[in-house]
């Protein structure tokens, strides 16, 4: 009997400090920092009745590096590198965002060369992001052969990455003004066949996990969430497209070459981790349409814009967002017209979708929890910054 | 609606309002004491329908902090900036945690990093920061750490 | 002709020609107590290679292959390491306990290897209730798991070993009514018994569909009851860590380690002798010749084969299958199996009764 006081002690201890707990007979876990399911050095406290979820709550700041505060002191060119850093799966996506707000801040036109490579590789480092979710996704809810054949797809992106932008996860390419350096000339062979690839390949994901019956029960209906409520926690991406949310930046407000292309902004209606499931896999094709599109009209000019060797971004404030592959990336630049930014503030989509998971989760199995948050696709140095 | 239209439907709203239109979105400042009575406007006026907040922000400016507010109609696809002065030594508003939810966790966000109080806030504790931060913000300018900050 | 009964006869005439029968008796019983821990260390570690290396395949990657050729001694360099590391335990644990669960959960996997027949004549224990025994000796396994969360004093630890409580309790029943259909169409519990009642034919040819479908519901019945993938919740890795051996390190963890993987061999055993024949070469009706032929494979390379396939056939649901929920688990168990299996056994025993199977 002693050990039951034990728990009860514990979990009134955790009350004192903070959480609300309702009865006293509550079980509290703590699910992380260090959690197989977390992916990351997440920390959240769960109370349990049972196997049933009560409350879920984000602890975070494990890996806090306060990017914020270092681009304070680094100059326009220098702080896009530090940002390669926050979502590491879609580091092109964060790098075009900073580079996009300091070109509107300076009014650089970037040449159409970089433009149309700065899309291909978005949808690329997309692809990429997708994949390695897909199987991490599967081995959360306890399937773990697809990771393997996610990451053989994945292999491809990378080398690609590697011969481009010269490292394969934490990629450096976006300059203001353009690109950094020239595409490699392997670049439009390897990545055509990249596509023959994928192509054939992406209907073997949906034999291996999306039509297993065991899969589609663990997903359907799990992790409700509404319109109005994916709307009001601020949430983007997939998980917002996912309850049926129109929230696709690419199309909402095209930026780069995004509006010279075709392509369709994939809504789902189920509200539950398979509509975030089944959104993030057609994306896949989506991003393939539009790397078809582009890749064999890459128009030949300069890479880059001249601009001057000291970036000096006027007096003012300046926001622009992108679609990164977890949501809406928003980087805000207030300049007092120094060579280095006032306040910069990065609008990170995971944290806006973390918010959303105690909502969700309430109610729902434990074995749930790890589901809705394999369909949120948490990167925590994402959330912390 | 354009920047135009937002600014004479927000001017019926709160007569008191300042705007900047610089920018590519329209600006509003408002009194810390506006805001709460404006907020649920915003959120709730047929032709306005901010219902989503995409980002919530601090600033500091030294002699005052400044909470910066974007808002964007998921219904009309329009955006705007809310602004409100804070004084520095005292920061204090109400929080709007209750019109958008996502603003719960950037609230309290804000409040360690800036020191900001947000008044009827269900939850504002440190979220980041570890134990013992209470009361240290170091996103303010004048925040000093001689062994981890590195002056270049 | 080679055979393991000829050595086992040869060995048995000669010590009771050598010593006194009292003498012989003990001498034999430790020879077989060696014999099975001997057995037990060997078959741990050829099923953890046969996993990874299923497992390999499947993932389109090699697996073990440096250690040993083929990589076949990458499971005693485990072995080695596992042993040379400390065992923890944890300070809030109930030690006793926390200590005792690995052992009971080996202890029940030797036990149970008592009434398995190995080959022709091949057996420790021939006792008239053979699989009455497995099926009770088995349900002691949950006790360890039980045991083993509870002493941990670790949150993870009690819920993996709530869940594999009601998991093993629950399949236990399938499992056990699948196995009854046997029972009634042989008429016997004894092992040796109902193996020979497949000479003519193994019962998953000749028990008609009661016995097909006893065969697929005992299958995923035993998959869940030896806690493996879909029906791992006891461990389910990125929910609860380990489970009930998330505090368990070193040797301790080695034994629940193998103690798995030799349930996994005696359900697998049990399967093939139930339904497969056992040790019973594939014979059809009376095809004399045919039947000739076939009993020129050894005995012991039939089991082996069939206990074999089954083994793959439960790996190859591990690495392919997500896992699934507890309450999906027994909704499953309760809402779908047990029904089936009930409906399943009265139609066995009216087919015994008339007489309708082969």
């Amino acid at each position: 009997m002693f050990r039951e006081t034990e728990i009860l002690q514990t979990a009134s201890q955790v009350s004192s400090t903070g959480g609300d707990l309702e009865g006293a007979g509550d079980l509290v876990i703590n699910v992380g920092p260090q959690h197989p399911a977390t992916h990351g050095v997440l920390h959240l406290v769960i109370t349990l009745n049972g196997e049933t979820i009560k409350k879920v709550e984000p602890h975070l700041g494990y890996i806090h590096r306060s990017i914020e505060k270092m681009c304070e002191s680094l100059t326009y060119r220098q702080f896009i590198y530090v940002t390669s850093r926050m979502d590491y799966l879609s580091a092109h996506m964060n790098n075009h965002a900073c580079a996009l707000c300091v070109e509107k801040g300076m009014q650089i036109e970037v040449p159409e060369r970089a433009k149309v490579v700065r899309v291909i590789m978005d949808e690329l480092t997309r692809i990429a992001s997708h994949e390695l979710w897909w199987g991490a996704m599967a081995m959360d809810v306890g399937a773990f052969t697809p990771f393997f054949h996610a990451f053989r797809e994945r292999e491809t992106i990378n080398e690609i990455m590697e011969e481009t932008c010269g490292a394969r996860l934490t990629m450096n390419y976006y300059v203001p003004g353009g690109l950094m350096a020239e595409l490699h000339p392997d670049f439009q062979k390897k990545v055509k066949s990249f596509i023959t690839l994928f192509k054939s390949k992406i209907d073997e994901y949906d034999e291996l996990v999306t039509g297993n019956i065991i899969f589609q029960n663990r997903m359907k209906g799990v992790g409700y969430l509404s319109a109005e409520d994916a709307v009001s926690f601020g949430c983007s991406g997939p998980t917002a497209r996912g309850s049926g949310v129109s929230s696709d930046i690419r199309k909402l407000y095209p930026y780069a070459a995004y509006d010279q292309v075709q392509f369709d902004e994939v809504l789902e209606n189920g509200c539950d981790s398979f509509a975030r499931y089944m959104i993030r896999i057609r994306e896949m094709k989506q991003s393939v349409r539009i790397i078809e599109q582009l890749i064999d009209n890459i128009p030949e000019g300069d890479f880059q814009a001249k601009t001057k060797a000291v970036l000096k971004l006027p007096k003012g404030e300046f926001y622009t967002r992108v679609e990164t592959a977890r949501g809406e990336l928003g980087v805000y630049i207030v300049s007092e017209g120094g060579t280095t930014p006032y306040r910069i503030k990065f609008r990170s989509p995971g944290f806006s979708n973390l918010s959303a998971l105690d909502q969700m989760a309430r109610g729902s199995k434990l074995g749930d929890l790890v589901a809705m948050m394999g369909t949120l696709d948490l990167v925590i140095p994402d959330i912390d910054r | 609606m354009q920047n135009e239209e937002l600014k004479s439907r927000i001017t019926e709203l709160l007569p008191a309002a300042t705007y900047d239109e610089s920018g590519e979105w329209l600006n509003i400042n408002v009194e810390p004491s506006d805001w709460p009575a404006f907020a649920s406007q915003l959120r709730t006026d047929a032709s306005l329908s901010f219902d989503y907040m995409f980002c919530l922000t601090c600033i500091d400016w030294k002699t005052h902090l400044t909470m910066v507010y974007h808002l964007s109609s998921t219904a009309f696809r329009h955006n705007i900036v809310i602004k409100s002065k804070l004084d520095r030594n005292k920061p204090e508003i109400r929080t709007v945690c209750t019109l958008w939810k996502t603003a719960e966790l950037h609230e309290r966000e804000v409040y360690e990093m800036f020191g900001v109080h947000f008044t009827d806030h269900p939850d504002l504790r440190l979220l980041i920061l570890p134990e013992g931060w209470e009361g240290k913000n170091p996103m303010r300018k004048d925040y000093e750490d001689p062994i981890n900050m590195i002056k270049l | 002709m080679w055979s393991l009964s000829y050595i086992a006869n040869a060995l048995h005439d000669w010590l009771y020609q050598t010593f006194s029968p009292t003498l012989a008796l003990i001498i034999e019983m430790v020879i077989a107590g060696i014999a099975v821990i001997g057995l037990f260390a060997v078959l741990g570690l050829v099923l953890v290679i046969m996993e990874r290396r299923v497992a390999a395949w499947m993932q389109i990657r090699l697996g073990p292959n440096r250690v040993g050729p083929f990589g076949l001694l990458q499971s005693l360099a485990d072995t080695l390491k596992l042993l040379v590391k400390e065992g923890m335990t944890p300070s809030g644990s109930d030690k006793f306990l926390f200590n005792l669960a690995p052992y009971i959960a080996m202890m029940v996997a030797m036990l149970l290897m008592a009434p398995i027949a190995f080959a022709k004549d091949f057996q420790l224990w021939d006792l008239n209730i053979g699989v009455l025994y497995v099926s009770a000796v088995s349900s002691i396994m949950v006790i360890s798991i039980l045991m083993a969360g509870w002493a941990s004093n670790n949150k993870y630890s009690l819920m993996g070993a709530m869940r594999s409580g009601a998991q093993i309790v629950s399949y236990e029943l399938s499992a056990g009514l699948s196995v009854l259909v046997v029972v009634v169409l042989t008429g016997s519990l004894k092992i040796s018994d109902i193996i020979q009642s497949q000479a003519d034919g193994w019962w998953i040819f000749k028990g008609h569909v009661p016995v097909l479908v006893a065969f697929v519901i005992f299958i995923i019945a035993v998959t869940a009851e030896t806690n493996r993938a879909p029906f791992d919740l006891a461990e389910a890795e990125s929910e609860l860590t380990a489970g009930f051996h998330t505090e368990y390190s070193g040797m301790k963890f080695a034994l629940f380690f193998l103690a798995e993987y030799i349930n996994v061999f005696i359900v697998c055993s049990i399967g093939a002798i139930l339904f497969l024949g056992g040790w019973m070469p594939f014979h059809i009706g009376h095809w004399e010749g045919f039947n000739r032929v076939m009993d020129y494979i050894p005995s012991s390379i039939w089991f082996f084969g069939k206990t074999f396939f089954l083994i793959f056939v439960i790996m190859w649901f591990r690495w392919t299958f997500p896992r699934l929920r507890i309450d999906q688990l027994l909704n499953l168990e309760w809402k779908y199996l047990l029904p089936i299996s009930m409906i399943n056994i009265l139609l066995a025993t009216a087919i015994a009764i008339a007489g309708w199977h082969f």
